[in-house]
């Protein structure tokens, strides 16, 4: 128990001072783990705990930032509250979605598909909008201000992403132990099962959909104010769906350190890629991401926390 | 109105290869209940495979349709080997993330071998074109949709005349029947799958003259060919067929009423049509 | 004045009638047993009453309300809660959090709902495997957590379908003593089996169903000596047994019901 506390302490205190000793390519790194465990932990309330896998998130993200610069840019609201209209404006969607399917009886693949096909039209449609930037995407105008969720130095992005990484793990802690938890994971194991014990199985799926579209546009957000740019063809791809969920369902889905744990490792093997393969690297990594994806569906389909950890019980019980 | 029969000939022509590419998903499907999300991938193989040979050899990818296709088949066959058999009675999700795993190491290895930039084969003849009184077609464009055609016959007559063949769709139709009267299932679905495979890899040659690609149109490619099954009927041949000819034709009737570069909504507004209303496909078939 | 009430329930699918006319009702504390032959239409009557199917005709009708295109949860918040056939425990979930997911549904403060899931799983015989999970059950453990959870709901009508189906005669045993209990808290059990000496066991009336249709209704000794009764299980003809045991073709008619 003590171990935990000092353990924690110290990851804390790491976390805390790490930026100020990093690179600006590792500042960089670690912004983007924690941003994609940020949007794998958001994916994972509906993908991992309710069981319903979404292939089409990358819709949620790019509602999110669309949203927030548009507000932004053409009625000078700041993207934190952007962000919030984005959050909203995401869960309706989903709700729209999710009533579509869940009403109609959609699962697994049958669901999978109707997510794919909702992101990939409004990935066309947005590439026909001229306010959302059309075909050439929209460029952001960085003008350093905190306040407009835009800051000097990659510093204070940190922190940003780290306390969206807190919040989105907050939230899926407080929903494991609770009734809604528990319902969503029963919902995932047997649907029918759940009904009959009292579970309304509908209700349950909407509010996992909402709250993880919500949480996901927020991701978005922070993405559009990071990197300055957005085109449909890049966030509102089929390609980035897979990104939002290779990373909860590598490191773990269902459980709150997947997630994270799943980026840190997906980011270090890319970054270990790019660095000692320079030559056609451009995908060397991915395919590493794909050759990691078969293993762990093949043989540890739980994910990589959830199995590391069950090793480590074990050999702890046989020494002990 | 000549614009838009003009519309459904482009439709049929394109829808063809489409069919081609959907009857191989379908195959796999009806046979081994696996949902095969590196379909497009393989195919963009296909493509590239037979650009190499074009562009290396000069061989025209019409006659490389067949190395091509042959190609893709074994290494449909050597993925499902090594790989899809492993989760054969796994749930769909499972299914669906390995196949997305093979899917985007196929693509990113094609990334890295050909880079991002968009390739076509520009064949010599591809601006010869024929007269239909006010309807005109390109000589590649009809070359490729009498192709399939014929690979889809090919391929009809295989599963109905030839001993393998009925192997396959009895394992199809009732896998443990198959296993009572003593068929190896093993070979059978490595050959089913090399066989989805073929088609796809065949299909990708002769997509080849008619549109640039990239190593990420294996997704795309993916979507339109479970699109397509899902409309005609999961596990239904005829259906894929069928479904083919009726996606393409959406979509070039899509491009003239609304903008070319919208074609594809219709499609997946199709889609999701068919998915919230008749799951089971415009031709029944099982779920 | 009866808790459940089916009335002239139809279902058929595409040309197959699987419930034809069905008619019964159930009063309040009652223990009903109902049989018939394998295909006779007791699970889908089942589903039909907890919700998971549509009647194409008739209503079934509970504590009064019509329970027509009423959801499944709904159905079990109001108190009626089914077994399944097939067992289906939540298999990465252990013992307890399954029965939890039930107790959840009587209490909403997951501390309170504990509590009532270990008094189930003590009274179920489950408290020692609570940390088990779901997958690693044995089949007998898995029917008892297949009740246990339905049990934790709090209901005022169980629905047992097969409960019994697959166990040795030690559990089958244990497992009828498990019911009596439930039965004696005043809970109303309907219960499908084909286990008899659970049946004639448990049950105070006895209602039978062959394709589909409802042909005999009555206490478990009449139903025993009923001629239609014994013919949906063995055939026309064999109406009754001769001194030697062997069948015998009996000309006259026996009383129904």
């Amino acid at each position: 128990m003590i171990l935990r506390i000092v353990i924690g302490l110290a990851a804390g205190a790491a976390l805390l001072l790490l930026p100020f000793v990093a690179s600006s390519v590792w500042q960089n790194l670690l912004i983007t783990t924690f941003y994609f465990a940020y949007l794998g932990q958001a994916w994972n309330v509906l993908g991992g705990y309710a069981g319903q896998l979404s292939l089409g998130h990358a819709a949620f993200f790019s509602i999110g930032a669309y949203t927030s610069v548009v507000l932004h840019t053409h009625l000078g609201l700041s993207p934190w509250v952007g962000m919030l209209a984005g959050a909203a404006l995401a869960a309706v969607v989903s709700q729209g979605i999710g009533f579509l399917g869940f009403r109609f009886g959609l699962r697994g693949f049958y669901f999978i598909l109707l997510t794919l096909a909702v992101a990939e039209i409004l990935r066309l449609v947005a590439l026909h909008l001229p306010i959302l930037g059309g075909y050439t995407g929209l460029f952001i105008n960085f003008t350093p201000n905190p306040w407009q969720f835009q800051f000097k130095g990659k510093i204070p992005y940190y922190f940003v992403a780290l306390s969206f990484l807190g919040l989105a793990s907050g939230v899926v802690w407080l929903i494991e132990r609770s009734k809604f938890g528990v319902y969503l994971v029963a919902i995932r194991e047997d649907e029918d099962a759940a009904e009959a014990l009292g579970v309304d199985t509908f209700r349950y799926k909407m509010l996992a959909y909402a709250v993880s579209a919500a949480l996901t546009a927020l991701g978005g957000t922070f993405y559009a104010y990071y990197q300055f740019y957005l085109q449909p063809n890049t966030v509102l791809s089929m390609h980035h769906s897979v990104d939002i969920m290779i990373r909860p369902i590598v490191g773990g889905s269902g459980t709150i350190l997947g997630p994270i744990l799943g980026s840190f490792l997906l980011e270090l093997l890319g970054e270990f890629s790019r660095t000692y393969f320079a030559t056609g690297a451009a995908g060397l990594y991915v395919v590493i991401y794909g050759l990691l994806l078969i293993v762990v569906v093949l043989f540890l389909p739980r994910g990589v926390y959830p199995t590391l950890l069950g090793w480590v019980r074990r050999a702890l019980a046989r020494h002990a | 109105m000549s614009l838009y029969i003009q519309a459904v000939v482009n439709g049929i022509l394109i829808g063809g290869v489409y069919s081609l590419m959907a009857v191989g998903l379908s195959l796999i499907f009806g046979v081994m209940r696996v949902i095969n999300f590196a379909h497009g991938d393989m195919m963009v193989w296909g493509m590239y495979l037979s650009l190499w040979l074009f562009v290396t050899l000069g061989v025209d990818p019409y006659l490389s349709v067949l190395f091509t296709g042959a190609a893709v088949f074994l290494l449909g066959a050597a993925i499902q080997r090594g790989l899809v058999n492993r989760i054969l009675t796994a749930p769909h999700e499972m299914q669906i993330l390995l196949m997305m795993g093979v899917g985007l190491v196929l693509e990113n290895l094609s990334l890295m071998t050909w880079g991002p930039d968009p390739r076509r084969v520009n064949v010599s003849y591809g601006l010869t074109t024929f007269w239909f009184g006010p309807i005109v077609a390109d000589l590649p464009r009809l070359v490729t949709f009498a192709l399939a055609v014929v690979l889809a016959l090919c391929l009809y007559l295989f599963l109905t005349r030839t001993d393998l063949g009925r192997m396959i769709r009895a394992a199809a139709d009732n896998q443990t029947g198959a296993l009572l009267v003593g068929t190896d299932i093993r070979k059978v679905f490595t050959l089913a799958f090399g066989v989805g495979a073929a088609c796809v890899g065949a299909a990708g040659s002769l997509m080849t003259p008619l549109l640039p690609f990239t190593p990420s149109s294996g997704l795309l490619f993916t979507v339109t060919s479970f699109n397509i099954v899902i409309i005609g009927g999961m596990g239904n041949l005829l259906g894929a067929f069928v479904g083919g000819l009726l996606v393409g034709v959406s979509e070039s009737l899509g491009a003239v009423i609304l903008v070319p570069s919208l074609k594809e909504i219709v499609g997946f507004v199709l889609l999701v049509l068919i998915l919230l209303f008749r799951p089971q496909g415009l031709m029944g078939g099982r779920r | 004045m009866s808790l459940l009430r089916v009335e002239n329930v139809s279902k058929a699918f595409g040309g197959l009638t699987a419930v034809q006319g069905v008619s019964f009702a159930l009063a309040e504390g009652e223990l009903l047993a109902l049989i018939g032959p394998n295909g006779a239409g007791k699970t889908t009557l089942f589903h039909i009453i907890s919700g998971f199917l549509r009647p194409d005709e008739g209503r079934v009708r509970y504590a009064g309300e019509d329970l027509t295109g009423v959801r499944p949860h709904d159905i079990c918040q109001r108190g009626m809660v089914r077994t399944f056939q097939v067992t289906r425990p939540f298999h990465r979930l252990t013992v307890m959090e399954n029965v939890l997911v039930g107790a959840l549904e009587r209490v909403a403060q997951r501390r309170q709902a504990v509590k009532v899931a270990e008094e189930i799983l003590a009274l179920t015989g489950l408290a020692e495997k609570a940390d088990q999970l779901g997958h690693s059950l044995t089949l007998p453990d898995r029917k008892r957590l297949e009740l246990a959870r339905a049990l934790a709901t709090g209901p005022r009508v169980l629905l047992l379908d097969e409960v019994m189906a697959g166990l040795n005669p030690t559990e089958t045993g244990r497992l009828i003593e498990l019911i009596r209990t439930i039965h004696r808290r005043g809970i109303t059990i309907l219960l499908i089996e084909h286990v008899m000496r659970a049946v004639m066991a448990l049950s105070q009336r006895i209602l039978v169903l062959n394709y589909g249709e409802l042909i005999a209704e009555g206490s478990p000794d009449a139903i025993v000596r009923n001629t239609k009764v014994i013919e949906a299980y063995l055939g026309e003809g064999y109406s009754g047994l001769d001194d030697d045991g062997a069948p015998s073709r009996h000309q006259g008619t026996k009383e129904d019901t």
